[in-house]
This record gives C-alpha cells, structure tokens and sequence, in this order.
C-alpha cells in the first residue's frame, strides 16, 4: 500500500516537473530521464544478492551489465550533449 | 529497524529528490548542466547506499561479487565508450539502445524475481512481475528497432507488410492471456516464457511500421514505458528508490513525448498507429513521405534558435509534411553557436 501511494505520488510530481521547455531541451531532456530509469542498476544488485544459482547468477550478470550500461552511458552522453550549450569562452574541448 | 537500513532509507530519499530536482534544472538551458550533475549524484548515492546495504547484511556471495562486478564493469565500460565516441548526429540512436538495455535489465529483474520464489507466487509480486516483463521486453525489443532505424540497420520508412495487423492482434492476445495466468501465479515459467516472447515480438512489429522521421517521438515514448517498467521493478522488489525514479520518468517521458509530437505538428495517436491500428490504407508503401495524413493545424514555423543552423527550414517545407531532415532540425539539433567549436 505504501508502495502504491508512493508510485501515483511519484507520477504526478513527473508530470508536474516538466513546464515550458524550450524545443532546444527536448533531446537533453529525454537523455536525462533515460540515464534516471538506469537506477535499475540497484535493481541488479539487489537480484544478485539474492542469486544462489548458474541462472540466477546469470541474469544478475546481464541485469548489471545492461544497467550500467544505461546509467553510465546516459549520462555521459546527456553531459556532452549539454557541452554545446556552455558559452563559446568557456568552451574547453 | 537497523541504523544502516535507515541511513540507506534516508539516502534513497535524498537520491529520489536530486532526481526530481535534477529533472526541474533541465527545463531551463543554463541551469541544465547543474541539473544533470545533480542527478548523476543522486545516482551515485543510490547505488552506493545499495552497495552498503547487501554488504551489511552479507547477502552476495563471492561468486555473485564475481558476476556483478564483471557485468557491470563491462556495461560501464560500453556505455562510457560509446557515448564518449558517438558522433553528435548519431546520439538519438545511441539513446534508443541505453534505452533499450535499461528495459532489458527492467525485465530481467522481474524474471529472476519469479524464478526465485516458490511455485504459488502471491499476487502482490506476481502482479508487478508480468507488467514488468511486458513492457520491459516490449521496450527492449522495440527501442533495439528504433535505434537501427535511424542506424540504417533497419529500413527507416514504415515496414508494413500483409497480415502485420492480425499478426499484432494475436500477440497482444497472447500476451494478455500468459499475463493472466502468470499474474495468477500459475503457469510458471512457461506461461512467463511465452510472455517475454510475445512482448519482444510485440516490440518488433509495434516499431516497423512507424517511419524513421517518427523516431524521436516513439524513442522518447518507450523511454517513458522503461522508466515505467523499472517502477515495477521497484514494487517487484519493494524498492522505494527504483519505484520513485521509475513513476518519475514514466510521467514527465509521457509529458515529453507530447511536447515533441506539438513540436513536430503530429500527434502521437497518428505517429503510433503508423502501421496498424487506423482506418487509413497503408498502401503506398515507399518511403515515410508519400504515405503521411495531411497536416492539420496552424501553420509550420521555424522553431527559434534553430534557425541559423537549419537548413531545411526552406520554404517548400512550410508545404510539405516533415521529412526525416527537417525533423532533425527542429527536434534533434540543440542550439549551435556560431562561434566555430573545436570538439
């Protein structure tokens, strides 16, 4: 039940957090959220302590592999897509 | 209530609001950075207090040790690789693929989950386990189509092909129905097989017949259906942290997607039903641009700020529908300076 309100708690702050954004934003934005949803890395590593067998070990394997990919991943490219917007004179690379 | 099992609590809750408050940072281009780094903190915490967490109690074994570290150090690795070397115009579809590997990683929880426990799974588990394996495996398979679209791996305009509508039909029908028993705890791994297959297959044929200047929007839209399914990965795993998240970029992905359809004149109704669904013949067949419904609606306008870099925003494109190129450069090219980069 707890779990439940935080959910639909969670859902409306989601759809409250995005206002006006710039059509700029849209694709930085989205990378955002999807480098956010690879918090299921936790999920791996939850699965893994609970894993006991070959397959269990298995899928613990790909859970973390396929999750760190996604949060490392998103967010190294949501930062380099956010480098073009720096001003041109603190512009390092 | 230990004292390590609160400090973990309380760092969840730390993390969930670096999330929203990182989310919020990004509406605005200056702050956008500090946002992204405010997430990428929350992150950290999370996984760290994670780490503390099994650690304490001593759950993983020293193979499990073994295998997290060799699967995470490699996706890692991959995904700083990748994204470190990725051209800039060849970024949507990278997103697409982490995309796709989170819902991956999403259903692959929920299906060790179900194997684990014994053979009259309770409902509460049972439940949140099938909607996560659907729509996990839905997106895996669907955001892997999407981003080869845009590849070139996969023909970018709308697949169609005869029969796909019925073909589509019966595999949600067949997804329905192994959900149910599944969702009843009966059926085992075998109705929970059947499932992930159907949903995979469902995200194959879901994505073919949408054309390739649709992407954006169906990337951003099954971004949202992923962090959907990590929610439910959360409540499969009575994780706050993961349910937080998950619902968090469920809901503003959604808000997202209607932001990019308006931003592109589509609507979203007519882009997903881009193969099935409608009334509307898929006849043409060649190429994304024949085949478009009219638009409707005020007319086009160059987006500002992309003006300047834009050079599809001619005048002919006033007149006809978006095509792949100017749909690049009113949702894809952040603002260039005109100042020369040297990256």
């Amino acid at each position: 039940m707890t779990n439940l309100s935080i959910f639909l708690l969670a859902l409306l702050v989601g759809f409250e957090v995005i206002g006006k954004v710039p059509a700029t934003l849209h694709t930085p934005l989205m990378s955002a959220a999807n480098a956010i949803h690879g918090v299921v890395l936790v999920g791996a590593v939850l699965i893994a302590a609970s894993a006991h067998d070959l397959v269990g070990y298995a899928l613990a394997l790909f859970a973390a592999g396929f999750a760190a990919m996604n949060v490392v991943g998103g967010y190294v490219v949501t930062g380099r897509m956010l480098q073009m917007f720096r001003k041109p004179t603190e512009r390092e690379r | 209530m230990s004292t390590v099992d609160t400090a973990v609590r309380l760092t969840y809750l730390a993390a969930a609001a670096c999330f929203v408050l990182g989310l919020h940072l990004m509406n605005s281009p200056v702050r956008a950075r500090r946002g992204n780094q405010l997430s990428a903190a929350g992150m950290a915490a999370a996984v760290v207090a994670t780490l503390v967490l099994v650690i304490d109690a001593g759950a993983i074994t020293a193979t499990g040790w073994t295998f997290l570290g060799a699967g995470a150090g490699a996706g890692a690795l991959a995904g700083w690789y990748t994204a470190r070397t990725v051209r800039m115009t060849a970024m949507p579809q990278l997103v697409s693929l982490f995309n796709a590997v989170g819902g991956g990683a999403a259903a692959i929880v929920a299906v060790h989950e179900f194997t684990r426990l014994a053979a009259p799974v309770p409902a509460r588990v049972a439940v949140p386990t099938v909607l996560d394996v659907l729509i996990g495996a839905l997106t895996f398979a669907g955001s892997l189509v999407a981003s080869g679209k845009l590849q070139g791996l996969v023909p970018s305009g709308p697949v169609v092909f005869t029969g796909g509508r019925v073909l589509t039909a019966g595999l949600s029908i067949v997804a329905v129905c192994a959900g149910a028993v599944s969702a009843t705890g009966r059926g085992g791994m075998a109705a929970l097989a059947v499932l992930l297959l159907a949903a995979l297959a469902l995200g194959v044929v879901g994505v073919l017949p949408i054309g390739g200047a649709d992407m954006p929007v169906v990337i951003s839209l099954l971004n949202a259906f992923t962090g959907t399914a990590v929610a439910m990965a959360g409540f499969v795993l009575d994780n706050s942290v993961l349910i937080v998240a998950g619902a968090l970029v469920g809901a503003s992905g959604t808000i997202l997607t209607v932001l990019m359809a308006q931003a592109m004149n589509r609507s979203i109704v007519s882009i997903v039903a881009g193969g099935f669904g409608t009334g509307d013949s898929p006849a043409g067949g060649g190429g994304g641009r024949g085949r478009r419904p009219p638009r409707r609606g005020p007319p086009r306008r160059p987006v500002p700020g992309y003006a300047r870099s834009a050079p599809t925003t001619r005048r002919s494109s006033s007149r006809t529908p978006a095509g792949w190129s100017s749909c690049r450069a009113t949702a894809w090219r952040p603002r260039r300076r005109s100042t020369p980069s040297t990256s």
